[in-house]
């Protein structure tokens, strides 16, 4: 407001702003537009929270070694699809680069930790604290690069320049063998290493899957927190005023071109940060592995998960994880599916199936994804036992 | 001084002229109308005066210095805010959202501050929190501030795209159509909120409207256009005697 109206009606200085009491057996009346604005802003969201970050991390002690495996590859999978939803959901530009960005990180990550003398590039640096802020700084610097493209192109044009950049990166990875050591051959993964002490070995803090399990974890809840508040902030709202209507956006002052830049940047250090992580798991890193199918997983993630939120991206990326140990067990129970890639069906064609399948038909039957059925069944049980 | 002077200025589709040499000024705290037939090249010359064309040629200055050679986002960042004729607000987010998005400039914090919500990110998010609760307050809007602007009724939409433009806190108003399509209750509101805004907040306004009731009953002064060309400028009472004026509306002189 200009001077003249703050002088008409003052901003209510009695409305504290800050941290304020809240009135007793009154939970949900606020008293100060942070409680309003707080990311748990009920006790109910609160005591939920609480308890899911409790289990998650219990979990590592619950399960055997073989499921924390899967799961702990599936948080590193939501830190990549919470990236492509910054870009894609948030912002509304459509990238099917995302496992270019993943790769580089990838490598930059085995690179960095590599053994200096090794068969490919080294630079025997394994603190997990240093190579993970490169591995997403140099993909992120990648993501820059790719932006302006976006500054020039929407929609359809975008996807299929992105498109572009898998078939791309999967040439130059599979040629770079130095680097990569070329396919089928592969080569050693990044090694995270906290202080000296190996994480990726069983040790005094237990075996290597809970160690890893309770690692990705952690870095999981921190990017998702991350990403929530940028969701909330300027940018974030810069983001999606781009998503829905770009040249209203500019009229308001958002500067189109910087913040696509930086919807690309960010995204794509949160997929470098996947792609340095998601291998020190199996500890092998193969050049063929970043091909157009990790692209569209991480979509389906997306889509299936609920494009624009964090906890869909979360969702999403557990549901497509946990579906490959169910289509892996197929042949056991299906005669006709076969385990065997040279034969057909085999169960990895049976995958590719599956996610075509779900994405398409949640897009016709619920295009909110998991967070729209989530919203669904909360908004029942909140006016149960009225319909409405 | 002026605020704004839009100078002899002639903008062009391919031989079609939206505006053909317009010129006129906008005085502090004035209401001025631009009224004209469909395709006169009212919502061309917003605009321009926007950043979203630009003109072969002419002088535009706000608050003295050069428009023309600005980008849309420093346009907005200088203090001009409009509104859209259709609509153009981000339907998917709520209320609040789009009232913060236009405090958008105001906010100093990048990215960094923005992923932690700490500190200056915070402090500045929860101030701008208490800025755009005026507006809400100033325009009627608590119903509503949670609610994704799809939602709304229409008439609830215009006034959202009304606060979002005032939470830019605008040295000038650009209204475009304000009133189009609404029922009488409504546009008697959203000329209150209009006076309003002339009077108590002192923001200078550039109204459009085919509503002649409403030019004639808000204005101070009136721009009349016809093909892209300034047909009258002047106070209500004069240019509604302009013969002028009474062709380009009614057609050839009786």
């Amino acid at each position: 407001m200009t001077e003249t109206r703050e002088e008409a009606a003052p901003v209510a200085p009695d409305i504290p702003t800050g941290r304020s009491r809240r009135v007793r057996g009154r939970p949900l009346l606020y008293t100060s537009y942070a409680q309003d604005m707080a990311l748990l802003d009920t006790p109910a969201k609160r005591l939920w929270t609480l308890l899911l970050v409790a289990l998650a991390f219990g979990l590592s002690v619950l399960l055997q070694d073989r499921s924390l495996e899967v799961l702990a590859g599936a948080y590193v999978l939501a830190i990549g699809a919470i990236g492509l939803n910054i870009v894609t959901g948030y912002a509304g530009q459509v990238s099917l680069g995302h496992a270019f960005f993943v790769a580089i990180g990838a490598y930059t990550a085995a690179a960095l930790s590599g053994p200096v003398d090794g068969e490919n590039i080294g630079f025997g640096i394994a603190e997990v604290w240093l190579w993970l802020p490169a591995a997403g700084l140099v993909a992120a610097a990648a993501g820059v690069l790719v932006a302006p493209l976006a500054g020039r192109l929407r929609g359809l044009y975008l996807a299929v320049v992105t498109l572009g950049l898998v078939f791309l990166g999967e040439h130059v990875f599979k040629e770079w063998k130095k680097l990569t050591g070329g396919p089928g051959v592969g080569r050693e993964a990044a090694v995270p290493e906290l202080f000296g002490v190996r994480l990726d070995q069983d040790g005094p803090f237990g075996t290597k899957e809970q160690v890893l399990y309770t690692l990705m974890l952690a870095l999981l809840i921190l990017f998702a927190v991350a990403a929530r508040n940028l969701a909330r902030s300027r940018v974030g709202r810069a983001f999606a005023a781009i998503r829905d209507r770009d040249i209203a956006a500019a009229v308001i002052g958002v500067p189109l071109t910087r913040y696509k830049v930086l919807a690309f940047g960010i995204s794509s250090f949160y997929a470098g940060c996947a792609g340095g992580l998601l291998y020190t798991i199996s500890g092998y890193v193969e050049p063929g592995s970043f091909n157009l199918l990790l692209s569209v997983q991480f979509i389906a993630m997306v889509l299936i998960g609920g494009v624009a939120t964090v906890s869909g991206a979360i969702a999403g990326a557990l549901f497509i994880s946990l579906l490959q140990p169910v289509t892996r067990s197929l042949p056991a129970l299906v005669p006709f599916i076969s385990g065997d890639t040279t034969q057909t069906p085999n169960v990895f064609q049976v995958e590719t199936v599956l996610y075509g399948l779900l994405i398409v038909l949640f897009l016709i039957f619920e295009p909110r994804g998991l967070f729209g059925l989530w919203i669904r069944v909360r908004n029942y049980w909140k006016s149960w036992p009225f319909s409405y | 001084m002026a605020l704004l002077t839009f100078g002899d200025v002639h903008l062009s589709f391919a031989g079609v002229k939206a505006v053909d040499g317009v010129s006129f000024e906008v005085r502090q705290a004035e209401l001025l109308a631009i009224i004209g037939p469909n395709g006169a090249g009212k919502t061309s010359i917003f605009n321009v005066l926007s950043g979203v064309y630009r003109p072969q040629s002419g002088r535009v200055t706000f608050l003295g210095e050069d428009l023309l050679a600005r980008r849309p986002h420093e346009i907005a960042a200088m203090g001009m805010a409009r509104t859209f004729q259709n609509v153009e607000l981000f339907h998917n987010l709520t209320v609040l959202d789009n009232l913060m998005l236009g405090r958008h400039h105001h906010f100093r914090y990048g990215a960094l501050p923005a992923l932690l919500w700490y500190g200056r990110a915070r402090r500045a998010e929860l101030a701008a929190r208490a800025k755009v609760e005026d507006i809400i307050d100033f325009l009627e809007l608590e119903p509503w501030r949670r609610h994704p602007v799809r939602l709304l009724p229409y008439g609830v939409q215009k006034r959202v795209e009304l606060g979002r433009a005032l939470a830019m806190e605008p040295k000038l108003l650009l209204l475009d159509e304000p009133v189009a399509g609404m029922n009488l209750e409504e546009t008697e509101d959203m000329a209150r909120f209009v006076m309003d805004i002339r009077d108590e907040l002192g923001i200078p306004v550039v109204l459009v409207d085919h509503d002649m009731a409403l030019v004639m009953d808000l204005a101070d002064r009136v721009l009349v256009l016809d093909f892209g060309r300034q047909v009258a400028l002047g106070a209500p009472a004069e240019v509604q005697r302009d013969p002028a004026v009474i062709e380009a509306y009614l057609g050839g002189t009786a």
